[in-house]
């Protein structure tokens, strides 16, 4: 549970490649391009398929953005559009803002080989995570203490691993404060298609147009990032790209991308797939019906093991409150109770630490990557779990006790301490 | 504030080099047949067009490859959500075997020693990453591919110090050349990390040598240096002498696992030549060190092989039957195509270097420079891009050291491209010679001195697509 792919909607996909055998097949009308797809190493790419991604982007935004295929470079993921952003902005040694919670795998994509520092916009339970003005002036403050020079500031909206959506205010803090320090925003909305409830998905672009930004210096410092490995459950084709209004920024990460170009024939396959709307409205709708439905059963779940999650409306995964499970409000006790979730009960989940929350006790849990009977055995061994914790918890036989310390302690050194590929 | 970073408004991307200026060219007034029989025919692009009906063939008889089956059962959910960075198991069996089949059966490969990249570009970059920190550098014997300057310096922060080779020898490398070069890196504080070379070589077209790889060997040993082994041109060994790769000499020469010269000694491949696939971005980088193997499985996760390609390639490769036969009929084809581009060189008095691998020659037209200087090299470039209408790529852009080279490519065009691009060349010299020859040398100057300023108004430096050819 601890693995955010989507893969409630693979029989939509299976379904379109059965009656679109030349996409796959490497045909147009009839006729073969395998020749023409073998030499295409354009680091332009593909425009038949950049134009279908921008009409893409633009329909999940409600059609309230238009976008520039132009603007538009294609990268082998959305992992290499974030690196190769940071290669863009940002000389070594410069920092950018994260709101926390956020994706581990940011410490690596943008502090490894570009050497970009991050410094954390602290967020908290007590508004529901929200990125807060005085969060941010906060970051900006300590950055600056640590001798940083602030670049930008990198959100991911919809939220990992909170599955919320910006709201309307917090982008217009963003925007105020960019604005104000005269530096980036970086949206990367890879999620930005699982949005399956209200409120809706306001794209950074809309809420600078929103507030009659366009024209201003703001507007070239405005980047997205995008994937089609949440969405359309795709990761293993990497198919990442970056959206940017500043022209030196796409000439930059144009020529960058040739270390991470898209295979031409995935770039066909999905060009092909992308144009049939007819298709992609219809995938995009059922799609986000049954991830709400999917949450639902997590959350609903959840509640009947008496445990709360954040109200989310995004996303393939729950942001999960045990923080009452834990034995005292360290991170040393969500460790322990993490370690008790894997061994004993079976679950692979993500502690909060490990996305650098400041709150122990929260955990991301993820729901699409597995059957509805596989989820509902999973909610049935949380619940079993939270009773026995909370029998011991009460003060029942200290043979109960004893018992399950010492299968702690074999699990403990068991357990290796290497952390395992994060996944987003 | 400084909106973007150095990397992004530098220009050690290198794409404002001559090389890739006569692309520019190129796509402005590109030759067709049928459409524009005039145009500037394409000789810069090293690129295999010859094979691709034996892939097609190939492509037609095993559909389910394509089409995401294994055993008529579709497997399209697995390969969508596979993405793990050590590759598909299958896919990297097949490239190891059939790395060792080019290689003879001399050499075998293991699987887990290999790391999986989008293409070749990424596996040499990631190897600088790997092996270089900011202000080291790797010594390249010259001329090389320009887009090494791109590839291993740009956002690595390495350098790289030329082996400075020449036409006294066929451009061997030699252990006084070896060692100059790393005198001239220390003039410079620059600490060497290693050598790299491309075998067979770019834009020579040859071969290394027993001896040079030997000498290779023994150099990188005593200076205690890493070795890397570019050869994405192996399969494309056309003529003796054969290819040798560096794994066979360290074979030949003992240095197993229990030597330090095992563990320094790394080889990047790439599918785009041999097989004549540089779309579906497939490179590989083979090291027997554990540790450069783990920290470049990590690296590679910015630049992944898709899982849809990896699958295709895995079932083409795993074909044993056909691999021997493409194997073997694309040397030949390579073969003949390069015999014709030398006998028409040759018709026109234009000699290359003797060259029995690649998709290109290595020319001297040292003779018709009006003098021995890289801006007649650059005179002679233009007048063939603009007035002969080829397009072929000037030795300067690929740091030779002496003027007059030019890499010519052969296997991106038909045969009767090819046989019309001959003709404009001899049609060319005749009249450069008859010009020569004449008594009047004013004008010859005044018009040479008046296309110049046309040319240099002509040039553009805005960037544009390069495509990373190599």
């Amino acid at each position: 549970m601890g693995l955010a792919e989507n893969q409630l909607s693979f029989d939509l996909l299976e379904s379109w490649l059965a009656s679109n055998p030349d996409a796959v097949g490497m045909k147009r009308n009839g006729g073969s391009v395998f020749r023409e797809l073998a030499l295409f190493q354009d680091y332009h790419g593909l425009p038949a398929f950049k134009n279908e991604l921008v009409k893409l982007m633009s329909k999940i935004r409600g059609d309230k953005v238009r976008f520039d295929s132009n603007k538009l470079v294609l990268t082998a993921g959305a992992t290499s559009a974030n690196e190769t952003l940071m290669f863009s902005l940002a000389d070594p040694g410069e920092a950018f803002l994260l709101p926390t919670p956020y994706y581990p795998g940011f410490d690596r994509d943008l502090k490894w080989r570009p050497d970009v520092e991050i410094v954390p916009i602290h967020c908290s339970s007590s508004n529901g995570f929200k990125i807060t003005m005085p969060a941010l002036e906060e970051a900006y403050e300590r950055a600056q203490r640590l001798n940083l020079k602030v670049k930008g500031v990198l959100v991911t909206n919809p939220s990992n691993p909170l599955g919320t959506t910006l709201t309307r205010q917090e982008l217009n803090h963003l925007i105020t404060f960019a604005v104000a320090k005269e530096i980036h925003i970086i949206s990367d909305e890879i999620y930005s298609g699982t949005v399956f409830d209200s409120p809706r998905f306001i794209s950074i672009t809309e809420a600078v147009i929103d507030r009659n930004l366009q024209e201003t210096d703001l507007w070239s410092r405005i980047h997205i990032v995008y994937s089609l490995s949440k969405d359309l459950g795709m990761p293993g084709f990497r198919i990442g790209m970056i959206y940017s209004n500043n022209e030196k920024a796409v000439a930059a990460a144009t020529k960058m991308s040739s270390f991470g170009l898209i295979s031409s024939q995935t770039q066909f396959l999905l060009a092909n797939m992308l144009a049939d709307t007819k298709f992609t409205s219809k995938y995009m709708k059922e799609n986000q019906r049954r991830l709400k439905k999917r949450k639902d059963m997590l959350v609903s779940g959840l509640k009947t093991a008496g445990i709360k999650c954040l109200k989310s409306n995004a996303g393939l995964f729950c942001w999960v409150d045990m923080r009452k499970l834990l034995v005292s409000n360290t991170f040393e006790a969500e460790k322990e109770l993490w370690k008790k979730i894997i061994f004993e009960v079976g679950l692979n989940i993500s502690p909060g630490s490990s996305c650098h929350c400041t709150e122990p006790g929260w955990f991301r849990v993820c729901f699409a990557n597995m059957s509805e009977e596989t989820l509902q055995v999973s909610m049935r061994r949380i619940k079993e779990f939270v009773e026995t914790i909370l029998i011991i918890g009460n003060g029942c036989s200290s043979k109960q006790q004893q018992r399950s310390g010492s299968v702690i302690g074999k699990w403990v050194s068991k357990l290796s301490s290497s952390d395992p590929e994060p996944d987003r | 504030m400084k909106l973007l970073s150095t990397k992004a408004t530098c220009n050690s991307h290198g794409q404002d080099s001559s090389y890739f200026l006569g692309w520019q060219e190129y796509e402005k007034n590109p030759y067709d047949e049928k459409k524009n029989p005039k145009g500037i025919i394409q000789m810069g692009l090293a690129e295999n067009q010859l094979c691709f009906d034996l892939l097609e063939s190939w492509l037609n008889k095993n559909p389910d490859a394509a089409g995401f089956k294994r055993d008529g059962q579709s497997i399209f959910r697995e390969l969508a959500l596979f993405q793990d960075y050590h590759g598909l198991p299958a896919f990297k069996k097949a490239l190891v075997e059939f790395m060792s089949e080019i290689r003879g059966n001399k050499v075998t490969f293991d699987p887990n020693n290999i790391v999986l990249t989008a293409g070749a570009t990424s596996a040499n970059e990631t190897l600088m990453f790997c092996l270089a920190e900011p202000g080291d550098a790797f010594l390249l014997p010259t001329p090389y591919y320009p887009g090494f300057d791109r590839d291993l310096k740009w956002r690595t922060g390495a350098e790289i110090v030329p082996i400075l080779c020449t036409s006294s020898n066929d451009f061997q490398i030699t252990e006084t050349a070896l060692e100059e070069a790393y005198k001239q890196a220390q003039k410079q504080n620059l600490r060497v990390k290693g050598v790299l070379v491309t075998n067979p070589s770019n834009p020579l077209g040859t071969t290394m040598s027993r001896n040079e790889l030997n000498l290779l060997v023994d150099f990188t040993t005593a200076k205690n240096i890493h070795l890397i082994s570019d050869e994405i041109y192996s399969g494309t060994v056309f003529n003796s002498p054969g290819f040798i790769s560096i794994m066979e000499i360290l074979k030949e020469r003992n240095c197993s696992e229990s030597t330090e010269v095992w563990n320094r000694v790394h080889i990047v491949y790439s599918l785009s030549k041999d097989l004549g696939l540089p779309g579906f971005r497939v490179g590989a980088l083979y090291s027997n060190d554990d540790m450069v193997v783990a920290a470049a499985t990590k690296m590679s996760s910015f630049g992944l092989v898709s899982s849809q390609t990896q699958y295709l390639l895995a079932a083409m490769l795993s074909d044993k039957k056909f691999t021997k036969n493409y194997i073997s009929e694309n040397q030949k084809r390579l073969k003949q195509r390069q015999k014709k581009l030398v006998s028409g060189l040759e018709k026109a008095g234009i000699s290359c270097l003797k060259s029995n691998a690649g998709l290109f020659c290595w020319v001297d037209m040292r003779h018709l420079l009006c003098s021995n200087t890289f801006e007649e090299e650059i005179e002679l470039w233009k007048k063939i891009v603009y007035d002969v209408k080829l397009n072929i790529s000037p030795g300067s852009s690929c740091h030779c050291t002496e003027p007059g080279w030019f890499r010519v490519c052969f296997a991106n065009m038909s045969e009767e491209t090819l046989k019309l691009s001959m003709q404009r060349l001899k049609a060319f010299v005749d009249t450069t010679i008859n010009v020569h020859n004449q008594s009047n040398h004013q004008s010859v100057k005044n018009s040479r001195r008046m296309s110049l300023t046309k040319w240099v108004f002509r040039l553009s430096f805005d960037d544009r697509e390069p495509c990373g050819e190599r």
